[in-house]
């Protein structure tokens, strides 16, 4: 009974199960390799698409995604990317690959990095491979994947208690996680409080599709130095989380500032040591 | 004779499907009030969709019908039913919340008023094509064909009386809980409470809304003078209101772990894998809900 969109939509209904079930059986092993050629095939696209005929390498044990198998909400799909820190990466891209915007985020490393592994969280429309895709400092393409079990994240939604949300639209909360001496990495998450309107959600009373709005970037300072910059997209959830590490300055404060598409700013400044936001 | 074998047994499935489109079994749990056990499980072909809870209060002009069930085939069976136990006809549809397997019967009651929550019109709406789209994919495209478009004729903001003719039920819309449209039915006369989905039984409470609002609603709905409850999922009729100690503890158990996750900085799966992990033995379909309500009240709360 509820209302969490996310079941596959392939499976069958009992008798007509029970029929095909003999040929089933014979054309099983042929469907499943069929669906690895598929996403085989959607990947060399999307790598094509965003990084034209550059090689991309497995990144082995360097790099890590970490999702759930089989995803609880489609529409909020928790992603963590670990980054192996001798990498040190110029920049991050995540995608969803069956996604209709399959690029959900690039983050760019800043300075103040203090390291390269990200966890934020995506729609996921259909069972799909995320991958991961790092850039280093000369320029090689280091990927990782994982394959996601969800469905229907893009068109869902996910608003609880729509007048809730659009009354706290904008608020922007950074929580402190770990907070280690100036000079020692330090973790933090950063929430945004939006629709992030995908575009593809329809409203039956107006009968037209809620305009998409989204934030489509995002960029972290300390004491004027970047931490990160991150270009977003409608694959990335409503309400947009991120986790980040960084190094602290003596006396700094993380500067936070979003662009929505429809022009507005949000921003919020946080001393180090205060939390809270 | 072969061929007649094969032909007796076609005859016998095809005299056996009838059986379908007979009336639902109803309990009368109070002098006139007749309640419809759902199955405690989810949508599915062995059980065709009949997961909730329904029922219908009987007065001296015409009958409430409160919730209609999951597919337009139980709706029918519904009205058969209320047919068959009473001469009054239906002058209401009552519906006491969006979900699917409380709304999908609308479509056997064209022409009959239906009166929900403000919010339900909305909320449902923006839902209903990927409810119709999972209802086609658990049960087939025949059992979710036919459902009836978006239609509240009379939202309730806050409280309504209806007179069903010697008989008046009092209709609450309450804030945020289990969705942002839950609404109640009390019928004054035997002291029975309609309680919809904002009372779980045995089928672990399902959060779509808030848990911390539901927590503040079953406050206030305790307060509420009724001696039985009619659960949205569970019995067809529980004490009052002592029925709602096993949510409440539910509910409160997963607020306190998620908090308690989200002050030691831990993230959405760290809470997913121990939060209300104690409650598993105590409650049916766990494995499919207490995930998705510690990622849903994770996500709410990480605002507090």
């Amino acid at each position: 009974m509820t209302g969490y969109p996310m079941r596959k939509p392939q499976e069958m209904a009992l008798p007509m199960a029970l029929a095909a079930g003999f040929l089933m059986m014979l054309s099983m092993p042929a469907l499943a390799a069929t669906d690895a050629a598929e996403d085989a095939a959607r990947w060399d696209l999307l790598r094509d698409m965003y990084f034209k005929d550059r090689p991309v390498e497995e990144a082995g044990d360097r790099m890590r995604i970490d999702a759930p198998a089989r995803a609880h909400d489609a529409a909020l799909v928790p992603v963590r990317v670990e980054v192996d820190p001798s990498l040190h990466l110029k920049s991050l891209s995540l995608l969803v690959d069956k996604n209709p915007v399959p690029l959900a985020a690039t983050f760019r490393y800043g300075p103040a990095s203090a390291g390269g592994s990200i966890e934020t969280r995506v729609r996921v429309n259909e069972y799909t491979n995320l991958h991961a895709v790092g850039e280093t400092q000369d320029g090689r393409l280091l990927m990782t994947r994982v394959f996601v079990k969800a469905a229907g994240g893009c068109s869902a939604p996910a608003l609880k208690d729509p007048q809730e949300a659009m009354a706290r639209l904008g608020r922007i909360k950074v929580k402190l996680l770990e907070t280690a001496g100036p000079g020692s990495a330090a973790n933090a998450q950063l929430l945004i409080s939006h629709p992030n309107a995908s575009g593809l959600q329809f409203d039956q009373v107006s009968r037209t599709y809620i305009p998409a709005h989204y934030i489509q970037s995002i960029a972290i300072r300390i004491g004027g130095q970047t931490v990160l910059e991150a270009d977003t997209d409608i694959s990335i959830s409503e309400d947009p989380n991120l986790r980040f590490s960084f190094i602290p300055v003596e006396g700094g404060s993380l500067e936070v500032t979003a662009h929505d598409t429809k022009g507005a700013t949000f921003s919020q400044t946080v001393p180090l040591g205060a939390g809270g936001g | 004779m072969g061929i007649r074998l094969i032909l007796a047994a076609i005859l016998s499935v095809a005299t056996a499907a009838p059986a379908w489109s007979e009336p639902l079994a109803v309990t009368e749990v109070a002098p006139g009030i007749f309640v419809h056990q759902g199955a405690i499980a989810e949508p599915a072909p062995d059980n065709g969709g009949d997961t909730a809870n329904i029922g219908f209060v009987v007065g001296g002009n015409g009958v409430a019908v409160i919730d209609t069930g999951g597919t337009p085939e139980l709706g029918r069976r519904l009205r058969e039913t209320i047919a068959a136990r009473t001469d009054k006809p239906p002058v209401v549809v009552i519906n006491t919340h969006m979900h699917p397997d409380h709304v999908f019967g609308n479509a056997a009651f064209e022409g009959i008023p239906i009166v929900g929550h403000a919010n339900l019109r909305d909320a449902l709406a923006a839902r209903i094509e990927v409810y119709q789209r999972r209802l086609a994919d658990e049960l087939g495209a025949e059992a979710a064909a036919g459902i009836a478009p978006v239609r509240v004729d009379r939202p309730v903001g806050e409280e309504v009386r209806i007179d069903l003719g010697d008989r008046v039920i009092v209709l609450t819309a309450h804030p945020t809980a289990h969705t942002n449209n839950d609404l109640t039915v009390f019928d004054r006369q035997t002291g029975t409470l309609f309680a919809g989905d904002l009372l779980f039984l045995d089928h672990l409470p399902a959060v779509d809304g808030s848990a911390v609002g539901w927590l503040r609603v079953l406050d206030a709905l305790e307060r509420i003078p009724a001696v039985r409850a009619v659960p949205g999922h569970g019995p067809a009729a529980v004490d009052w209101p002592g029925a709602l100690d096993p949510e409440r503890r539910y509910l409160t158990t997963l607020v306190q772990g998620v908090r308690r996750v989200l002050k030691a900085g831990g993230s959405i799966q760290e809470a997913v894998a121990h939060v209300a992990e104690n409650e598993r033995d105590r409650w049916l379909l766990f494995d499919v809900y207490n995930p998705r309500n510690v990622t849903a009240t994770f996500a709410e709360l990480e605002w507090e």
